[in-house]
């Protein structure tokens, strides 16, 4: 109802812009379309103008409609725009509409502009018989330019389907989206389909997170049958007021949403998916795997605050479950060799800080490290895509080395990348997001002393795995030659990325540093602002800023102290027996594959391979039986004149015989 | 008459098909197709009469047809048309031409017959979505069985003795029970009413004692069952799909068995309100055990035949499922379900059909790497797989979470058992992706890709799939006043008017424990108004919770011997 007051206003103030709201998702998917239906015939030139144009453009529209959006903004906090009726029976209607307001906005943004970069740099990164040679182990260098098609079919897809989720109006729609982003991530880590690891990656990412999804569904069933709705605005509001808090119903929903988030943004004990997604293009790692579609759980769980907040449990359960991935990831991200799978660790950690604030009820903070990790781990992966490109796809780490002065341009955007992540105090975007959040864990009556010095320990060991990556690949001595920086096409995103790592932290200045709230007041729209226990006045912040600062900075000059010259310290901590086992417990993701193989893998493929038709053995059995009764009976029919005349004989007495008695 | 014409048009055209053989080598497969296209259009052509769907009251014929045929045993020549049958029709004349398009190439010997086959069965399929005289019903439900065995026995695969056998017996004997009961029935009207009659409307009127009832009831259930199929009635059907031909096979899946789920929507339900009430959660049961049994089993599976078969038992318990949960979301999930089942079905068989005309292989061991021999096989295969799966946008989709979204006020404890069958779909569909199309290539194989012909029939699919499952409506509103004859009239407890709150007790049930309103949740209530409440709550709560052990008894016990308990659980009961 409200929404349609809500587009008639909008006629009356006439914002065209805002009509063309339904071109954002409409034009990647278009792009798809097109690539799917007639990427074969399309030269790669084509296809890469198909392919970026189409996010280009919808990026060029999200501009127009969010400038006309905040034209208009406080006033008219939301837009509504229904596009048809998906499904209407008498019990549910539901439509294909979409929802814009600061959130959606937001992500929207994040998704086109950053997908739009992206895309421009798979542009080259995924062009040419030798960039696919080297991007890809052996195999697909037969990869010719249906493979480029493909490739940008299913990024465009996976576009459209990440802003159907944000911008959906109602949770089935959500629910499509949700489902959307899986399958491209699917498709996306499987791409070189002739690697039977990178398939086994792709299913493990596609099963493990479906059973995320299937409890998320569930949650959808059991708010449909209470609510009679499924519009999320409605729908919260019907809960507030029907489920008083702590109640029942609202934790059962909240905690099966939970999951539904916990196995997209790979967060425990559903996260062990991630590091094999890393099996995809480096541009899919970016997009996907970092900036986009693992926030999606974030993004979830932002949208129904209304909800976590009827179940205070479910939030705190929210806050330990962020604590512990991001302690846990870190501690893996410290000994992995693999370029990629640490940043896949490291993107686990930093989701796990945006979790812990959404746990303290920092709805905003969380959503502002979702914003400035988007910008720089996506650009701490194209950087390492450069590296990898450049060195004839290497991904060991242990094999790289001093490419700081053959890769200038590479090196300075990492490491304005890990600067970022680490938090170098004032300069970088992960500063003023990452204080946020401790600040709130500090301060917020929903956390607990203990809940901030574990993420203050997070910080530390930030600092550390972050800058061993960039001491270990561009410092030291050189192991591999690289060929070279890379062209245009990759070098622009990777100087936009690092220009939004450094700035996109001066959206919000906190109280002791300018006290500059944009951020925070442009969200509030949406997301309530965080309480915060009595007593704690600037001083107490300003306090918990030098913390987080020390800590941090402490972490990154452990880093030069144990990497910088040599890393002999480290080679014989690591060669102790206990450092070996803990190398390989941390390396392995702490023996969570392991147990989930024996727990659920192993007795699954068992059930499955044994179990074999116990009914049709039934029925089999049954023609098996009539079928010896009939060999049993035919002997009888010997042909012999005297055997009839007995068995008649023997017959008639034993009648007789019957009858007698 | 226009019905007569839907049904008499691929039984005219069977014998012609036959001796087209002789005049040119595809003169068979186009009279199959015309005279099949001649049925689709007609459909098309009153589906298009859409004022009808909006005009008819619930329960009217949109069309009805009746001819006196023997009076003496109250058997009429008695059809009648409405938004079901009409969907099921359509879908039957467009799968049909999907089978001979997809048999084109593979069926080389006996052509003739082949189609006159095809036609036969397609006709009898027909006449059993129209006929509501009983006795007509079952005279076409065995007029479909014949040739489909024929076409099993003759161009099956290597075991197609076995398989043709099996399939014979087992919707035999489900028709002999079948059969038994229609007489019965007949005869009760007999009984009551001094002349025997076969006719629907007069047989819906019938009161039946609870114990007659009830087994006439299950004889009718069971009936269709085996043509759904469910476990424990499923056995047949693996190798049956999997040893049919290709067009056989989607023939089978996606038109035959729909024929089960119509027999228990237009007659196991309306007939017999009472048992129903009892048997629901049983029928459910079997529903989640049979999309569980089915999925597992498809896990296991090395032939890419038997898995699509086994993922086919999977989808027929949705059916079951939203079929019996009593509500119309469940009901019009049940319906959608039928239809995107035999699109996606059909198609996947039809993939299957390919690759093995290919590879001269069903077995997914022997494949590998063929999406760069075959792309457009493979891409398509995907498309389907993902249909399969319940990927949201495509018709499936809708079926299932209609289905799930109306089954859970029922049976909260067995819906959320089906929803984990989805799990356990991603997992066979993938594994099937992952085996044929992807991975290393198991040997330079050149094999051809789709013909135009084939890769457009399954794009057409593939749009109907979008189309369905971004925009339903169609099918929905069609069967919509079908749909709503089917659901039970409200429990005798009328739950107070207050808006929202009268639902979170279903939800008290799920946990087995009554909740009461507290007193802060109802500020501006008096007093009274919530002790009321918390009464009649109460009341509702201890009968639902009793309800519950029931259900979880009836599926723990799942075997037959579940009767005494389910005297217990009359939770729709009217």
């Amino acid at each position: 109802m409200n929404s349609q007051v809500a587009s008639q206003v909008n006629l009356v103030t006439g914002s065209q812009m805002l009509r063309l709201l339904w071109l954002i998702p409409a034009l990647p998917l278009a792009g798809f379309l097109l690539l799917a239906l007639f990427g074969g015939r399309l030269s790669r030139r084509q296809v890469a103008r198909v392919g970026c144009g189409s996010v280009g453009a919808a990026a060029l529209i999200t501009a127009l409609v969010g400038a006309d959006f905040l034209r208009a903004f406080p006033d008219r906090p939301s837009y509504h725009q229904m596009l048809w009726k998906w499904i209407d029976t008498s019990e549910m209607t539901v439509g294909v509409s979409w929802y814009l307001d600061a959130l959606s906005l937001l992500m929207v943004a994040v998704v086109t502009g950053i997908g739009f970069l992206i895309h421009l740099y798979s542009v080259e990164y995924m062009s040419g018989t030798g960039e696919a040679g080297v991007s890809a182990p052996a195999g697909r260098a037969g990869e010719d330019h249906q493979g480029y098609a493909r490739f940008f079919a299913y990024m465009n897809l996976f576009v459209a389907a990440m802003l159907t989720l944000v911008l959906a109006d109602n949770l089935l729609l959500l629910y499509l989206g949700w489902e959307g982003v899986g399958l491209c991530s699917y498709l996306l880590i499987g791409f070189w389909y002739r690697e039977p690891e990178y398939g086994a990656a792709a299913q493990k990412a596609f099963i493990v997170t479906r059973i995320g999804d299937t409890a998320f569904a569930v949650g959808l069933f059991i708010l449909f049958t209470q609510l009679k709705s499924l519009s999320i605005q409605q729908v919260q509001t019907l809960a507030a007021e029907a489920w008083p808090i702590g109640s029942n119903v609202a934790v059962i929903v909240a905690v099966l949403f939970l999951v539904g988030a916990l196995g997209k943004s790979a967060q425990l004990p559903l996260q062990v998916w991630l590091p094999d997604a890393m099996a995809g293009p480096t541009p899919v790692s970016a997009l996907i795997h970092a900036a986009t579609m693992v926030t999606a759980g974030v993004y979830l769980i932002a949208r129904m605050h209304q909800l976590f907040e009827l179940a205070p449990s479910v939030q705190e359960v929210v806050a330990m479950i962020g604590l512990l991935t991001l302690l846990l990831a870190a501690c893996s991200a410290l000994v992995q060799r693999d370029i990629k799978r640490v940043l896949a660790y490291s993107t686990m950690s930093q989701i796990g800080y945006m979790f812990l604030a959404l746990g303290v009820g920092a709805w905003s903070a969380a959503l502002f490290h979702f914003l400035t990790h988007a910008c720089f781990k996506a650009l701490l992966f194209l950087a390492a895509g450069s590296v990898i490109h450049s060195l004839g796809h290497e991904q060991d780490i242990f094999r790289m080395g001093g490419l700081r002065r053959r890769l200038p341009l590479t090196f300075w955007t990492f490491l304005i990348g890990a600067a970022a992540m680490s938090g170098v105090p004032f300069i970088t975007s992960g500063f003023y997001s990452k204080d946020w959040i401790l600040w709130s864990a500090w301060s917020s009556p929903l956390s607990h002393r203990w809940i901030w010095f574990g993420a203050l320990l997070g910080t530390l060991l930030t600092g550390l795995y972050s800058f061993r990556l960039l001491f270990r690949v561009f410092f030291g001595e050189v192991r591999t030659q690289p060929i070279g920086e890379p062209g245009v096409a990759m070098r622009v995103p990777l100087l936009v990325l690092a220009f939004l790592a450094v700035t996109v932290g001066f959206l919000e200045l906190p109280r002791t540093l300018g006290d500059l709230p944009l951020f925070s007041r442009y969200l509030s729209h949406v997301l309530p602002a965080i309480e915060t226990i009595p007593g704690m006045d600037k001083s107490v912040e300003a306090l918990v800023q030098i913390a987080v600062t020390f800590s941090a900075l402490l972490g990154m000059g452990l880093a030069a102290v144990l990497f910088l010259p040599r890393a002999t310290f480290v080679d014989r901590l690591a060669g102790t027996s206990l450092g070996r086992a803990l190398v390989i417990f941390w390396r392995g993701g702490w023996g969570f594959d392991r147990m989930y193989d024996g727990l659920i893998v192993r007795p699954w493929l068992h059930l499955t391979r044994e179990s074999g038709e116990l009914i049709d053995r039934g029925y089999e059995s049954l023609a098996v039986a009539a079928e010896s009764f009939h060999v049993w009976l035919s002997r009888t029919q010997t042909g012999h004149v005297r055997w009839y005349a007995a068995t008649v004989a023997v017959g008639a007495l034993v009648l007789l015989g019957l009858f007698a008695m | 008459m226009v019905l007569w014409f839907l049904i008499l048009i691929p039984l005219l055209a069977a014998p012609l098909a036959w001796m087209g053989q002789q005049w040119s080598r595809h003169a068979a497969r186009w009279i199959a197709i015309g005279a099949l296209s001649i049925d689709l259009l007609l459909a098309l052509l009153l589906w298009s009469q859409d004022h009808w769907f909006q005009d008819s009251g619930q329960g009217s014929w949109l069309l009805e047809s009746q001819t006196s045929w023997i009076p003496l045993w109250g058997i009429s020549l008695h059809l009648g048309l409405d938004g079901l049958s009409l969907v099921l029709i359509l879908l039957t004349a467009f799968i049909g031409i999907i089978a001979i398009i997809a048999s084109w190439t593979e069926i080389q010997t006996r052509v003739g017959f082949f189609h006159c086959n095809v036609l036969l069965a397609l006709g009898g399929v027909i006449g059993v979505f129209l006929a509501i005289d009983l006795f007509l019903f079952f005279f076409f439900w065995e007029v479909m069985l014949v040739p489909m065995y024929l076409l099993i026995a003759i161009w099956g695969h290597e075991q197609r003795r076995h398989a043709s056998f099996k399939f014979f017996l087992f919707t035999q004997a489900g028709s002999l029970m079948l059969l038994v009961a229609i007489i019965a029935l007949a005869l009760l009207h007999q009984h009551a009413t001094g002349r025997p009659s076969f006719d629907y409307a007069d047989l819906m009127g019938l009161a039946l004692n609870s114990g007659i009832g009830w087994w006439l009831m299950l004889a009718f259930f069971i009936g269709f069952v085996v043509k759904l199929p469910a476990p424990p009635f499923h056995s047949w059907l693996p190798d049956t799909y999997a040893e049919a031909p290709t067009g056989a096979s989607i023939i089978l899946a996606g038109i035959l068995a729909k024929t089960g789920a119509y027999g228990l929507l237009r007659f196991t339900i309306p007939l017999f309100p009472g048992a129903i009430s009892e048997f629901a959660p049983i029928a459910m049961g079997l529903g989640a055990i049979g999309i569980l049994y089915g999925a597992v089993l498809a896990c296991a599976q090395t032939d890419i035949k038997r898995l699509v078969a086994y993922s086919s038992i999977s989808h027929m318990g949705f059916i079951l499922l939203g079929a019996f949960a009593g509500t119309e979301l469940a009901l019009q999930g049940t319906v959608m379900q039928l239809v995107a089942h035999g699109l996606s079905t059909g198609a996947l068989f039809m993939l299957a059909g390919a690759l093995q005309e290919r590879l001269h292989t069903r077995d997914m061991r022997q494949m590998g790497g063929l999406w760069g021999v075959i792309p457009r096989l493979a891409s398509m295969a995907l498309f389907f797989a993902l249909a399969s799966l319940g990927l949201p946008g495509l018709a499936n989709f809708i079926g299932e979470f209609l289905v799930l979204f109306g089954s859970f006020s029922a049976q909260p404890f067995l819906t959320i058992l089906a929803s984990i069958g989805m799990v356990m779909a991603a997992i066979y569909s993938l594994a099937m992706m992952q085996r044929t199309f992807f991975g290393r290539q198991r040997e330079t194989r050149i094999a051809p890709d789709l013909s135009n012909i084939a890769f457009g029939t399954l794009l057409l699919i593939a749009v109907l799939q979008v189309w369905l499952g971004l925009y339903p409506r169609p099918v929905l509103s069609t069967t919509m006043p079908v749909m709503g004859t089917l659901v039970p009239p409200a429990p005798k407890l009328t739950r107070p008017p207050s808006e929202f709150l009268p639902s979170s007790d279903s939800f008290a049930r799920l946990r087995g424990k009554p909740r009461l309103l507290s007193r802060e949740g109802m500020q501006g209530v008096s007093s009274e108004a919530v002790a009321k409440e918390n009464r009649l709550r109460r009341g509702v709560a201890e009968e639902s919770s009793g309800s519950t052990a029931a259900c979880l008894s009836a599926v723990v016990c799942y075997g037959g011997w579940i009767k005494p308990w389910i005297s217990t659980s009359h939770v729709s009961a009217p």
